[in-house]
C-alpha cells in the first residue's frame, strides 16, 4: 500500500521490557531523518505530545497478558491502517509466556504478597492471536536495521525485505566458521529465524534462538542431534523454552521433552 | 471546601506504563498515588527450575534500557554461590560495559527525556528544531555508549556476550583501542553537557533523604561494594534483606520498600554522588565544582546535573580501562555449581538493583528475588510529590500536571522493570 504524504506513526506498548521501542531511539544516525519523513504522532516513551488517531503506521510492542490489554489491542487495530508487531513478545508472547506452561495463580502468589490485586490472564499471547497483523518483526530484541527497513518499505509502498530463512544461511553468507561443526558448540541456528546479524557465533557462542523459529523449521531433528551430543531431556526442553516459547514450533519441541 | 483532582493518565517519557493521581482539598494534598499498570511478568517465578547459567540472559529481559544491571547482578550472585575468583582483567571489562550502559542510559535521560521539560518542549525531536546542536551531541554521545556495549556485549539491547564466569569472547587490545578517539570526544561533550544543564532554572526543593547506594574502598561504585546510607547503613550486600524491607502497607494495596525502622530510601545518581564524591575521577569532580554542585545534592531537580557529572566519570573511567587493558588468556573461568544462596547488587543507572538466588547442587535455581531500583524509589517519588505539590497548588491544572511529571522524571522511573512491581491493581478512571 502507498503511504500518505507525511504519514502518522504510533508506537504502542503491552507487556514487554521496552527494548524494542527503544531500538527506534537507538537509531542515533537515522532518528532525525525518520522524524522528518514520518510524523511521530504517538510515542509516549519519547514524547508527552500525544496526537489523536487514526494512525497510518502502528508499531506494537509486547504481548497480551491482562483482560484490559485484550480489549485495548482491538481499539488500536481500529485506529491503525497498517499494523506491525515488533519483537518476540508481540509476535510470539515473549519470555512472559513461560507462564503458559505453569499455573499462573501459583506464579502470582510466589511473587506478590496480595495476589488478589493482580489482574492477569492465564496465558501470555501474541498480538496475532487477537487481531489481524499486517507484518511481524522478529527478535528479542528486534534488529534496528530491520526496523528501519520496515519503516522505509512502508514509506515507499513496498514489501519489507526481512528473509524468513534460517540463521545458518545468514551465518554462511557472512563467512563465519560454524561453531557446531568446528567446536561442537550446540547452536539453534538451523531452526532460528535470520535477522540478528549473526551475533552469537561471532562471539564463539551458539545461537540461543532469540529470533524465534524460521519458516518451516525441523526442531525435532535438531533436538535429536542435541541429544546425540549428550544433552539431557531437561536441557533440550529449556533451550526451546525461552524468549519464543509459545511459537508453535518451539512449543512443540519443548513439550515433547517434558518429563 | 472544593476537592481538586489532578490526573496524568499515561506518564510520558518514562520506560513502561504508569499514571499519577493526586487529590487535593483546599491547599492541602490528601492523596498522591503513582500508579503502575505495567502488567506483571513473573520473572522470579519462572526463574525457578532454570539452570543457573541461564540467569544473565533471562534477567536481561526485565529491562531493555539497563540489561547490564540485571546481567551483572545475576553473574555476581552465581559466582559468589559457586565460590569462583574472577580474573581482574575480566572484572575491568565488566566495569567497562557498565560504563557503556551508564553513558547510553544517562544521555538518553538527560537530553531526550528530561531536558525537554526544562526547556519547555514535549520531546527531543521538537527540541531539535531550536537546539539542533544539543540533540545531535546527545545522539552521538549515546551512540558511543551503545558502541561500548555492542563491542563488548555483541549488541546494546540484551547483550549476548556476558556469562557466569566472564564472557564468551574478550576483545583484543586493538579492538578496544578503536573506541579511544570517540571516547575522548565524548568526554569533552560530557563536560559541555554538565555546563549546559547547570545553567537551567531549578525549583528550590530539597528533602532530607536517606540515600542508599554502594560504596567501594577504591573506586566509584558500579559492580561491587558494600551497602551504605547517610543514616547509618553500612553492611555487606548479603545484609540487604535485613536493612531494606518490603512491607504490606495497610492503607494501600502496595508492597513498599522502606529502610527498616525508618522511611523511604532514595536510590540513584544523587545517592551515589553524595556518598562517593571522594571517589569521582578528577575531571568529573572538576565538572561538579564548576557547575556549582555541593558535595551533597538533595534537590531532585538537580539530578540532571549529577547525571551529567556521572557521564563525565563514565567516559573518563572507560578511557582509563581501555588504556590499561590487557587481554586475558581465557574469556571465562569454568564455574561448577554447588548448592547455596548468593547475592548480587550493582549500581544500575537509576540506583542499586538487588538479586538473591538459591541454587541446588545441580545448578538449578530454587528461589530468586530481584528488586529493581524504581520499585524502591516509588515511595520516595510519592513523598516528593506530596511536598512539591502543596506550595504549587495555585498553578493551573495543565501547568501543575507538567511540573508533577517533571518531578517524577527526576528519577527516570523505569516501570518496565516489573520484576517486582507493586500496586498492580488497575484502577480505571
Amino acid at each position: 500500500m502507498r503511504a500518505p504524504k507525511k504519514p502518522k506513526l504510533a508506537v504502542w506498548k503491552f507487556a514487554s521490557c521496552d527494548g524494542c521501542q527503544l531500538s527506534l531511539l537507538d537509531c542515533e544516525d537515522e532518528l532525525l531523518a525518520v522524524a522528518g519523513a514520518i510524523d511521530i504522532a504517538y510515542f509516549p516513551e519519547a514524547s508527552r505530545a500525544m496526537v489523536k488517531g487514526p494512525y497510518d503506521l502502528s508499531l506494537v510492542e509486547g504481548s497480551i497478558t491482562t483482560p484490559h490489554d485484550a480489549e485495548r489491542i482491538h481499539q488500536i487495530r481500529r485506529q491503525s491502517k497498517f499494523l506491525v508487531t515488533i519483537g518476540a513478545c508481540a509476535t510470539s508472547g515473549g519470555i512472559q509466556a513461560l507462564r503458559n506452561f505453569k499455573n499462573v495463580r501459583e506464579f502470582t502468589s510466589l511473587v506478590y504478597a496480595s495476589p488478589e490485586f493482580i489482574s492477569t490472564l492465564d496465558k501470555s499471547t501474541p498480538i496475532s492471536g487477537h487481531i489481524k497483523v499486517d507484518f511481524e518483526l522478529h527478535g528479542c530484541p528486534i534488529s534496528k536495521e530491520q526496523l528501519l527497513e520496515v519503516i522505509s518499505a512502508y514509506l515507499n509502498g513496498r514489501k519489507p525485505n526481512t528473509p524468513s530463512h534460517a540463521l545458518c544461511i545468514e551465518c554462511k553468507r557472512a563467512g563465519i566458521v560454524c561453531v557446531m561443526v568446528a567446536h561442537g558448540t550446540p547452536c539453534l541456528g538451523p531452526v532460528t529465524h535470520a535477522g540478528c546479524g549473526v551475533i552469537c557465533p561471532q562471539y564463539d557462542r551458539g545461537c540461543y534462538g532469540c529470533f524465534g523459529p524460521k519458516e518451516t523449521p525441523n526442531a525435532h531433528s535438531l533436538a535429536a542431534s542435541l541429544a546425540g551430543a549428550g544433552w539431557s531431556k531437561d536441557e533440550i526442553m529449556r533451550v526451546f523454552r525461552t524468549y519464543n516459547a509459545e511459537a508453535p514450533a518451539f512449543r512443540k519441541a519443548s513439550t515433547s521433552h517434558e518429563d | 471546601m472544593k476537592t481538586r483532582t489532578i490526573k496524568v493518565d499515561y506518564l510520558a517519557r518514562v520506560e513502561g506504563e504508569g499514571a499519577l493521581y493526586v487529590k487535593a482539598r483546599g491547599d492541602h494534598v490528601e492523596d498522591v498515588k503513582l500508579k503502575i499498570f505495567e502488567p506483571p511478568r513473573f520473572f522470579e517465578a519462572f526463574l525457578r527450575g532454570r539452570d543457573f547459567r541461564e540467569a544473565p540472559d533471562i534477567t536481561a529481559r526485565i529491562c531493555g534500557i539497563c540489561p547490564i544491571a540485571y546481567q551483572m547482578g545475576a553473574v555476581h550472585a552465581m559466582e559468589s554461590i559457586c565460590n569462583v575468583m574472577i580474573d581482574p582483567r575480566i572484572r575491568l571489562l565488566r566495569r567497562l560495559i557498565y560504563c557503556g550502559e551508564w553513558i547510553e542510559s544517562h544521555v538518553l535521560h538527560i537530553y531526550m527525556l528530561h531536558l525537554p521539560d526544562f526547556l519547555g518542549y514535549p520531546d527531543a525531536i521538537q527540541m531539535a528544531k531550536d537546539h539542533p546542536e544539543a540533540v545531535q551531541r546527545a545522539l552521538r554521545m549515546k551512540k558511543i555508549g551503545n558502541g561500548i556495549m555492542t563491542l563488548l556485549g555483541g549488541r546494546e539491547i540484551h547483550p549476548i556476550n556476558v556469562r557466569v564466569g566472564g564472557f564468551y569472547k574478550t576483545p583484543t587490545r586493538r579492538e578496544l583501542s578503536s573506541l579511544t578517539d570517540d571516547l575522548k570526544w565524548g568526554l569533552e561533550a560530557a563536560i559541555v553537557t554538565v555546563k549546559l544543564v547547570s545553567t537551567l532554572n531549578f525549583q528550590n526543593f530539597e528533602q532530607d533523604y536517606e540515600f542508599v547506594c554502594l560504596r567501594h574502598p577504591d573506586e566509584y561504585p558500579l559492580n561491587e561494594g558494600s551497602l551504605v546510607s547517610n543514616k547509618g547503613i553500612d553492611c555487606p550486600i548479603s545484609q540487604y534483606d535485613a536493612n531494606l524491607i518490603e512491607e504490606h502497607v495497610a492503607h494501600s494495596t502496595a508492597l513498599q520498600t522502606t529502610v527498616k525502622g525508618r522511611g523511604s530510601a532514595h536510590l540513584g545518581p544523587m545517592a551515589r554522588y553524595s556518598l562517593n564524591y571522594d571517589q569521582l575521577t578528577p575531571l568529573a569532580k572538576n565538572a561538579a565544582v564548576n557547575a556549582g554542585l555541593e558535595k551533597t545534592c538533595r534537590n531532585p531537580f538537580k539530578s540532571i546535573i549529577v547525571r551529567a557529572v556521572e557521564v563525565v566519570f563514565a567516559f573518563e573511567e572507560a578511557l582509563r580501562i581501555i588504556k590499561e587493558y590487557d587481554q586475558p588468556p581465557c574469556p571465562a573461568v569454568d564455574v561448577k555449581p554447588r548448592a547455596g544462596t548468593g547475592y548480587g547488587c550493582t549500581e544500575a543507572p537509576r540506583g542499586i538493583c538487588y538479586h538473591r538466588y538459591t541454587i541446588d547442587d545441580a545448578g538449578i535455581i530454587r528461589d530468586a528475588k530481584i528488586v529493581s531500583p524504581t520499585a524502591v524509589n516509588q515511595k520516595t517519588i510519592e513523598g516528593d510529590l506530596r511536598y512539591f505539590i502543596e506550595p504549587n497548588l495555585h498553578l493551573p491544572d495543565e501547568k501543575l500536571k507538567w511540573e508533577c511529571e517533571q518531578a517524577i522524571r527526576n528519577y527516570y522511573p523505569c516501570i518496565s522493570c516489573s520484576a517486582h512491581f507493586l500496586k498492580l491493581n488497575i484502577e480505571r478512571a
